[in-house]
């Protein structure tokens, strides 16, 4: 059962179909939603796009769900499907090898480049010790996401997952529509 | 077992530097042999590694046998050669909409980002399109999933390819697991300083970090409601988060933990031959599973890691890794950890760098990664006692 869902694109968002307003685009709109929704969690200035993505949109998930906050537990799974995996992180880190000239490898780029650490971040943030996945699909497909959510609630201990599509291929193209699922 | 169908190992196969069977693999493994060398000045990386990497030749003509041909990717390869050798040990018919393939991995075709890769269209860095391919090949209907959790794929495919049976949907899942080692993986982890200039010492005192390994796995799962006292059994899997930092262990082994006692869960310890650890032989790694283990009421269960014969394979470790335990189990054997010498973590541990003699018919694979993810799985051969 879908309690709550908020969606994000580089210029629209809003929280269980009601519009949010906000004056910046891109990976800008995602500061200033930190900035008016979290603002007391720093570690979000070193994330890269897509862990930035999933951690405002998580915040403006929970905030909707109105429970309370930071208690550690283990019912809770965190489930993201995309299509680009880490592929902003991917070229960033690239670009700090390609030139043997001018060879820098950075260990905080190259810590970006898995999919998984957003789930990760949600997951320090809020004190989950549940399940944390990712998946990575050809395309968009309601219908398998829907069914591998299904499957997560074959875990014995979790109730409840937040999950559904993250998706970012750079600062001004990504796509986030997540959800809180219920175990019915 | 209430009437839960069990989920049964149908056939495998490991592409290694050690062999192109598992049986191959498995007989390097037990003579202690391994592929692991140092390499200097490869792929233009200015400080040396030491790496188990694929005779690409070999691969080349093995895939070429099969219509494999220079329209797959070298990664491409790996996995429907993997797979394939799987698949004809069985009389699956990969065609149908009943078989679902799930590939681990975590970089995939990453190489094509380099500028001077030329030879493929881009998208293939793609890992859904990388999959399609194999999909292709087989003719395979349906859409595949790639789990990417990046060190602990290989078990959270195989979790969710039981998922995948228990709930119905399908009657068998071809579980691939792969990664092929570049400048970008090695000069990533080489920027971590998780790399070790030597082979690998899992454990040990004196061990200094990790080495990577080229390798494709793959496992076929089916459910069946009967099993018999040969059939191996995937019995129990979690994955737990350690809610702590992104890119090192929990201090206190938190999501091993909870994974660990998840998949014992009422089985008793003494049935269970040996825990097959991460061990990648960093220092806060193999300290974290010793504390892990301590913590789920684990410590006298015998323990090994075999990352000192293949190095981490990343995406294939999880499967290649499993079907290494079930081998050594059918072989009454607890397989060496290779590197290891003395002890080196703080909570003690049942280590040997010998082969040992086992009549139990249960283990435990146990893996962590970035992004503070652990995954364990109990598998028991016959079905749980």
């Amino acid at each position: 059962m879908t309690k709550h869902e908020v969606y994000i694109t580089p210029n629209e968002v809003s929280i269980d179909g009601k519009v949010l307003i906000h004056n910046k685009n891109g990976a800008a709109m995602l500061t200033e939603l930190y900035r008016a929704y979290v603002g007391d969690y720093p570690k979000f200035f070193k994330m890269d796009t897509l862990s930035k993505l999933g951690f405002v949109a998580s915040e403006l998930l929970l905030h909707s769900e109105g429970a309370e906050r930071f208690v550690p537990r283990e019912d809770r799974a965190v489930v993201f499907f995309n299509r680009s995996a880490s592929l902003q992180a991917d070229t960033a880190y690239q670009a700090t090898i390609q030139d043997p000239e001018n060879f820098f490898p950075s260990p905080a780029a190259f810590v970006y480049t898995l999919p998984n650490i957003v789930t990760g971040e949600i997951a320090i943030r809020n004190k989950y010790f549940g399940e944390t996945s990712f998946i990575v699909l050809p395309e968009n497909n309601p219908q398998i996401m829907a069914r591998e959510l299904q499957n997560v609630f074959l875990d014995p201990m979790t109730t409840s997952v937040l999950g559904g599509w993250l998706d970012c291929t750079d600062e001004n193209h990504f796509e986030a529509n997540i959800f809180l699922i219920l175990k019915s | 077992m209430g009437g839960k169908p069990m989920i049964v190992r149908v056939s495998d196969n490991i592409i290694s530097p050690l062999g192109m069977t598992t049986a191959e693999n498995y007989v390097a493994v037990k003579a202690g042999r391994s592929e692991l060398k140092r390499h200097d000045g490869l792929w233009q990386l200015p400080e040396p590694f030491t790496a188990s990497l694929m005779n690409r030749e070999a691969v080349n003509e093995k895939a070429a046998q099969l219509q494999i041909d220079d329209r797959y990717t070298f990664f491409e390869k790996m996995i429907i050669l993997s797979a394939a050798k799987a698949l004809e040990q069985t009389d699956i018919d990969p065609t149908s909409d009943s078989v679902l393939f799930i590939l681990s991995t975590t970089k995939g075709n990453v190489f094509l980002l380099d500028k001077n890769e030329t030879g493929f269209p881009r998208e293939r860095v793609l890992l859904g399109y990388a999959a399609k391919q194999m999909t292709d090949y087989f003719h395979n209907p349906n859409t595949p999933i790639v789990v990417s959790n990046a060190c602990i794929s290989g078990v959270c495919a195989q979790i969710q390819a039981m998922r995948e049976l228990e709930s119905g949907r399908f009657d068998y899942v071809v579980t691939v697991g792969a990664d092929v080692q570049s400048a970008f993986i090695v000069s990533g982890f080489q920027s971590f300083k998780a790399l070790s200039v030597d082979c690998c010492k899992p454990f040990d005192a004196n061990r200094t970090g990790l080495n990577l390994g080229d390798a494709a796995a793959t496992l076929i799962y089916t459910r069946k409601d009967e099993v018999n006292e040969n059939d191996w059994v995937a019995c129990r899997g979690a994955i737990r988060n350690d809610a702590n930092h992104i890119s090192g262990p929990s201090r206190t082994g938190e999501g091993s933990y909870r994974a660990l006692k998840v998949a014992l869960g009422d089985t008793n310890p003494d049935k269970i031959a040996f825990i097959n650890a991460h061990g990648t032989a960093t220092l806060y790694n193999d300290e974290m599973e010793s504390f892990a283990i301590e913590r789920a009421g684990l410590s006298c269960v015998p323990v090994n890691g075999l990352k000192g014969y293949y190095g981490h394979t990343m995406g294939a470790a999880g499967i290649l890794e499993s079907i290494l335990s079930m081998q050594a189990i059918d072989d009454h054997n607890i397989l060496a950890t290779r590197g290891y010498e003395t002890i080196g973590v703080m909570h003690p541990l049942v280590l040997s760098n010998q082969n040992q003699p086992t009549e139990k018919r249960a283990f435990i694979k146990l893996l962590s990664g970035f992004g503070g993810c652990n995954a364990a799985l109990l598998f028991a051969k016959g079905g749980e006692a």
